[in-house]
């Protein structure tokens, strides 16, 4: 059977993965511009050479506490379908290459919005292997904002 | 048709070549369709013209002779019928009424229609448009001739327009081929038999040399003196050849030279693709790029511009001379390759209005008026996406001009108005912007009509509606909630969807105007931006970060000092803007960026600027005006437009993002959401209301802005802000020399620059001269001439009333008056403007009465 890639990074400890051919390419902290009104998962936005690129908090996403003060956050840029998205992440990891016969899916007592974007674990030796829903991951929850503005 | 000939062409040369064929064919189509729609109605006007006749004749048998080529059979019978229709009128033998009209318009659509279809699907469709043909058979008159000729017969009278495969120069040449050779479908069945599988080989060979087709420049354009030219061809075999057809030899000159042997097959084949080529482009040298492909280049353009900006800064920083220049130089270039890039996206206004003859024209027809149609300046070029965007509200406007607008015949005689009424659509440049108008000479608006209206509705108390001046009546047909009501009556005007017309104007950055004179007409004015990809905005810093302001909803700026004259409504904060009350927005609180902001508490809107300044933006959001607080005003800048994420979509208050030229990213504020999210506009009574104030504020006029500047170590001067163009800041390295004038280069023009230290001496000291490596620069323009006035140092905008007094006066300057506790000189721009550059500025006066 084929084997899949996956580039993995860290969030609060535990080991996350997007497939390789998601993956645009990984950059180190970057200068950010916050979005005031955005919904709170945004957490600015990116001049990636000249592309405007919005960052998303993966930590707020997946309702994780937040980052310590003064820990710079990494950025894995993926290729979405709305284009290019910076997750923001705590520390990049290797790139793993992994069986599909290690996969499993989430466990029923998984919880909380974590559930919508987790699609399942590969068990790895040690450790488990968080495979994350890119593209749900690159999608915001409706804009408060966005709904009081209709009144 | 000839299904034979598409398999062997695909698997020779491959789908590509296909696909592109009738890709080609399709654009083409298109637009000729589009020129048949005008000629058709510009032929119901003139009848008797013959070239337009012959023009459209040759239209549609160009798309017959291409479809049948292509194989599209249904199309190509519907042109057919059509194009028997047209030889009928052609030959004299039939006049053209308005049914006849009509029918070539929907054998025009069908066609359309077709097209669409073959774009979708690649087929042409299952409707053979049996009763179109039925009709347009009828209107041939059942007399004579039969509907389908044998192609024989119609062979005689196709022959000196154009032909499909075979290109008119060869045909000429060739003297006239007999009426026994082939034409129409026996042209295409003869054209396919010499594509057999080893000619079609052959044409896909000949296409790189058809290609490169536009560094070969042959002599003739025709096919003997191209394949001579080639060098395929002996001069004397030509000779021959021509000499065999005189004797009457009934083939083409093609089929004679490869008969005998004189000419590889490939080579005739080759240079008829060459040929057709050329036919194609004749007299234009234009190529078809892909818009995608403009689009990349404004994007990579847009990039050029802020890495520039970057150099530019850096530049500031060094002290490198060489660099400097080299900083300029690329500058320049930037600037000149922006300009032309946006030009390639500019089209003509035109490409929207030459639907209208026929628009006007069916409307006319069914609502029984008689409208002529006017078009001026047509050629007024606009942003590819801003004519999109203008298309659907345009087209509405022209609706409703004839709808409500033009009256009736019998009602236009009654008014002692002639009975065919006039439309007038007419664009133009100005101040940056176009403006298109869209008048019509019919009834005019019912004001009383739409005062009571607006009473009714609630808008407006009848008192208020009673002082109304006319124009802020007329324009509340624009309002939404006006329209629904308008629908049921009609009587007195337009009003609906008038509001989604403003709407879509304001969404790119327009606005809308109407005029009216009873019995006389009404005139709609749209201002809309020339583009929105590049637009000026405004800087402003505001909790530390920097956002973006486009310059068209900017009215003024104002610096109050320690905040002075902010008032409280209870709690909220107004100012007192020449005598009126200007609702304040802080922008900190609107971006709940403030601490403690969230809350939203009344006392919190206090200003929380104890001895700082306040610094207002004045905005203009639909027809209210408010004033934005910000913690800094930077500058203006070009900036990039650029989209947002789709996660951020849904933030009314920004309009897009750009990159600054440090590099971050800053946002576009959008000035209706901020308005909206800060409440400003509420409701449209309010909008009414603050027409009253710009009314009243007019008479409260003795006021002005006045920009203060510093001339010397003691001189202050002012000049009105109302005829300052901008205010700018250069680079010393910016000023050249052009003779003993001092010029530079300001938004693609060389302008003259004016010291004003050398109109009024003042004392200055070594210091001030050596002034840092920038130059403050007062733009002024008069017509379409540009001049800059260096001063020392812009120091203020103020607002002043006090009386100017007449001191001593000196060349340049009205008079003095204190502002801000100094004695300030009052300059005279255009007298120092016209004393310093002699003769410019009334030199420009008079070309532009020449032109």
């Amino acid at each position: 059977m084929a084997t899949e890639q996956f580039c993995t990074f860290f969030l609060a400890a535990q080991l996350f993965g997007v497939p390789v051919p998601q993956v645009q390419e990984v950059i180190g902290p970057h200068d950010m511009t916050p979005v005031p009104l955005a919904p709170e998962v945004v957490s600015g936005m990116i001049n990636l050479r000249g592309q405007i690129v919005v960052a998303i908090d993966l930590r707020r996403r997946l309702q994780l506490a937040g980052r310590a003060e003064g820990e710079l956050p990494m950025n894995v840029v993926v290729r979405s379908l709305e284009g290019a998205v910076s997750l923001q992440v705590d520390e990049i990891g290797d790139v793993i290459e992994v069986e599909p016969a290690t996969f499993e899916p989430p466990p029923e007592t998984m919880q909380g919005s974590a559930r919508a974007l987790i699609l399942g674990v590969h068990k790895l030796e040690g450790s488990l292997l968080h495979v994350l829903d890119t593209e749900r991951a690159c999608q915001v929850p409706a804009t408060l904002e966005a709904t009081s503005a209709e009144r | 048709m000839f299904p034979a000939w598409h398999a062997t062409c695909n698997t020779i040369s491959g789908a590509p070549i296909m696909d592109e064929i009738v890709k080609d064919f399709l654009i083409e189509s298109g637009e000729n369709l589009d020129r048949l729609d005008q000629e058709l109605v510009k032929l119901e006007a003139e009848p008797k013209s013959n070239e337009l006749l012959a023009s459209i004749f040759r239209t549609i048998h160009t798309i017959k002779g291409s479809c049948g080529f292509l194989g599209f059979a249904r199309l190509e019978k519907v042109a057919h019928a059509g194009e028997n229709l047209l030889s009928r009128l052609r030959d004299g033998e039939l006049s053209l009424t308005a049914d006849v009209t009509s029918g070539l318009l929907a054998m025009v659509d069908a066609v359309r229609h077709m097209l669409s279809e073959i774009q979708a699907t690649e087929h042409d469709g299952e409707n053979d448009y049996q009763e179109l043909r039925e009709e347009l058979k009828r209107l041939q008159g059942s007399d004579e001739k039969p509907a389908f000729e044998s192609p024989a017969a119609k062979a005689e009278e196709d022959t000196p327009l154009s032909q499909p495969a075979w290109t008119d120069d060869l045909a000429s040449e060739a003297a006239r081929p007999n009426a026994g050779s082939s034409n129409s479908p026996g042209e295409v069945q003869l054209q396919a038999g010499w594509l057999e599988p080893p000619a079609a080989s052959a044409a896909a060979d000949a296409g790189p040399a058809a290609a490169s087709g536009d560094s070969y420049r042959p002599t003739p354009g025709k096919m003997g003196g191209l394949l001579v030219d080639r060098g395929s061809l002996r001069p004397e075999d030509l000779a021959t050849a021509l000499h065999e057809q005189e004797l009457g030899d009934h083939r083409r000159l093609g089929e004679i030279l490869v008969g005998r042997g004189m000419c590889k097959l490939e080579d005739v084949l080759a240079a008829q693709q060459i040929l057709e080529m050329r036919q194609r482009e004749t007299g234009t040298e234009t190529v078809r790029v892909g818009v995608s492909l403009l689009d990349r280049l404004m994007n990579l353009v847009g990039e050029l511009v802020l890495a520039r900006n970057q150099l530019l800064q850096f530049s500031n920083t060094t002290q490198e001379g060489a660099f400097s220049r080299v900083s300029q130089r690329v500058n320049l270039i930037a600037s000149e390759l922006q300009e032309e890039v946006m030009k390639t996206r500019m089209q003509p206004i035109g490409n929207v209005w030459n639907k209208f003859p026929r628009t006007v024209r069916d409307l006319a027809h069914n609502c029984g008026k008689e409208v002529r149609l006017e078009m001026e300046g047509q050629e007024t070029e606009l942003d590819r996406t801003i004519i999109e965007a203008i298309k659907d509200p345009l087209t509405h406007l022209v609706r409703n001009a004839m709808d409500h607008g033009i009256e009736a015949p019998e009602a236009r005689k009654l008014a002692g108005k002639d009975a065919t009424g006039c439309l007038k659509l007419r664009a133009f440049h100005e101040g940056g912007q176009v403006n298109i108008e869209i008048s019509d000479d019919g009834a005019g608006l019912n004001r009383e009509r739409i005062r009571t209206k607006a009473v009714e509705r609630g808008l407006v108390s009848a008192e208020q509606a009673a002082r109304l001046p006319d124009r802020d009546v007329f324009n509340m047909i624009f309002l939404a909630g006006f329209s629904t009501a308008e629908k049921v009556t009609n009587v007195s005007g337009r009003g609906v969807g008038m509001d989604v017309v403003k709407t879509n104007v304001e969404r790119i950055g327009g606005t809308v105007d109407v005029q009216s004179t009873p019995g006389r007409g009404t005139t709609v004015r749209v201002k809309i931006p020339l583009t929105l990809a590049i637009i000026p905005a405004l800087i402003v810093r505001c909790s530390g970060e920097r956002f973006a302001i486009p310059q068209v909803s900017l009215t003024e700026l104002v610096r109050l000092d320690s905040g002075k004259g902010i008032e409280m409504v209870h709690g909220s904060p107004v100012y007192r803007l020449r005598g009126q009350l200007l609702p304040l927005v802080y922008l900190s609180q609107t971006l709940k960026t403030a601490p403690g902001a969230e809350d939203g508490l009344p006392e919190r809107k206090k200003p929380a600027t104890g001895l700082q300044s306040v610094n207002v933006v004045v905005l203009q959001a639909e027809s209210r005006q408010f004033g934005l607080v910000v913690d800094d005003i930077l500058d203006t800048e070009e900036i990039v437009v650029k989209p947002l994420g789709k996660q951020l979509k849904g933030i009314s208050v920004y309009s897009g993002a750009t990159i600054m030229g440090d590099g971050r990213v800053a946002l576009i504020l959008d000035v209706l959401g901020l308005a909206q999210r800060a409440q400003v506009i509420v409701e449209a009574r309010e909008s009414i209301l603050q027409e009253k104030r710009v009314e009243t504020r007019q008479t409260a006029r003795d006021q002005q802005t006045l920009v203060l500047a510093e001339n010397g170590l003691e001189g202050r001067v002012a000049i009105p802000l109302s005829i300052v163009a901008r205010l700018e800041e250069f680079p010393r390295t910016v000023v050249e020399r052009a003779g003993a004038q001092e010029v530079m280069q300001y938004r693609g023009q060389i302008i003259p620059l004016v010291r004003l230290s050398e109109i009024i001496p003042a004392t200055r000291d070594a210091e001030m001269l050596a002034h840092g490596g920038s130059i403050q620069v007062v733009v002024y323009s008069e017509g379409k001439r540009t001049v800059g006035l260096i001063v020392d140092r812009i120091v203020d905008i103020v607002e002043e009333c006090s009386g100017v007094e007449r001191l001593a006066p000196r060349a340049g300057v009205v008079g003095s008056f204190v502002v801000q506790r100094q004695v300030t000189d009052l300059l005279d721009l255009p007298a120092i403007v016209r004393a310093a550059v002699p003769g410019l500025l009334d030199a420009a006066e008079t070309t532009e009465e020449g032109t």
